[in-house]
């Protein structure tokens, strides 16, 4: 007598997404903070903003619609039981993400290149909303940044598990860590217009 | 086996579906943002970031195909960012 073991995706999936809802009320602080602040003094968050590379910032969001396409696919790709589709997928994923780092790195030393951080005399002697609009511009994206480097670790991980030939609730693995991949996606997609297109 | 399957599988085509309409939208959310809309800007920008999210939501996050449960518990966990969000400029606006 065997018994086959006991899978509950359905459950699996609440507990990850309970999991998600948390991460929309930390990013929803953040933004709430924006919010505010923006209608406070909206002629600096202006200014502020408008010095961002709106160049790097579109070719980040197009990485990150890119990745959140090819997780999905390598979701559906396990499902059919096409496992080097799966682990290609994942390779292109894990590939965007390191893109994504290195071109916000980039973005990070230009800005610091030009004396603009928390703290900084540039930011000190002008007005207060620039220095706001920063302070939250490298919280907000310094957060979503971990979020990106631990969601691409974690992708890494899986992908090694499938290759090895895992199989106990491989799917429900990827398609978890696949969740928390889209959420990275979907936080960028709000960072976007807020800090990169605002007038 | 009267077993139903827990999970939908969604074909390539349906999400490389999704992804061209999400450029598609990101290059839409651009242009507008060049276009001197005032403070109307600022509820374009926001409606159109809503319309991508609703798509990876429903489609790469398989929302869509998920039972009541996961559905109301979303609903439950945007309606209450809404109202921190709603209650917090109530008190900021009208200070």
């Amino acid at each position: 007598m065997s018994l086959a073991p006991h899978r509950d995706e359905a459950g699996d999936r609440l507990g990850m997404w309970l999991f998600l809802f948390t991460e929309l009320l930390l990013f929803g602080g953040l933004f709430l903070l924006y919010g505010v602040y923006l209608a406070r003094t909206p002629e600096d968050f202006i200014r502020a903003g408008g010095e961002l590379d709106l160049v790097l910032g579109t070719a980040n969001t197009v990485l990150l619609i890119t990745s959140s396409l090819t997780v999905a696919v390598a979701v559906s790709a396990l499902q059919k039981g096409a496992r080097s589709l799966t682990l290609g997928m994942l390779g292109i994923t894990v590939l965007c993400a390191l893109i994504f780092l290195v071109n916000k790195g980039f973005e990070w030393r230009a800005k610091i290149d030009h004396d603009i951080y928390p703290g900084s005399k540039r930011l000190l002697a002008g007005e207060g909303g620039e220095s706001v609009f920063y302070s939250l511009y490298y919280l907000t994206t310094g957060l979503h940044a971990l979020h990106v480097l631990l969601g691409a670790a974690l992708l890494g991980w899986v992908g090694f598990r499938i290759r090895g030939g895992r199989r106990d609730g491989e799917g429900a693995v990827l398609e978890n860590v696949g969740l928390y991949w889209h959420l990275v996606d979907l936080v960028w997609i709000f960072i976007f217009p807020l800090y990169y297109l605002i007038l | 086996m009267s077993e139903q399957r827990q999970t939908h599988i969604i074909g390539y085509g349906t999400l490389v579906l999704v992804w061209v309409l999400l450029l598609l939208l990101t290059g839409t959310t651009i242009a507008v943002s060049r276009v001197d809309l005032g403070a109307l800007h600022v509820w374009a920008a926001l409606g159109i970031a809503c319309l991508k999210a609703a798509l990876v939501i429903g489609i790469f996050m398989h929302m869509r195909y998920e039972g009541r449960l996961l559905r109301l518990s979303l609903l439950t966990a945007l309606v209450t960012l809404a109202i921190f969000i709603g209650l917090t400029f109530f008190d900021v606006l009208y200070r």
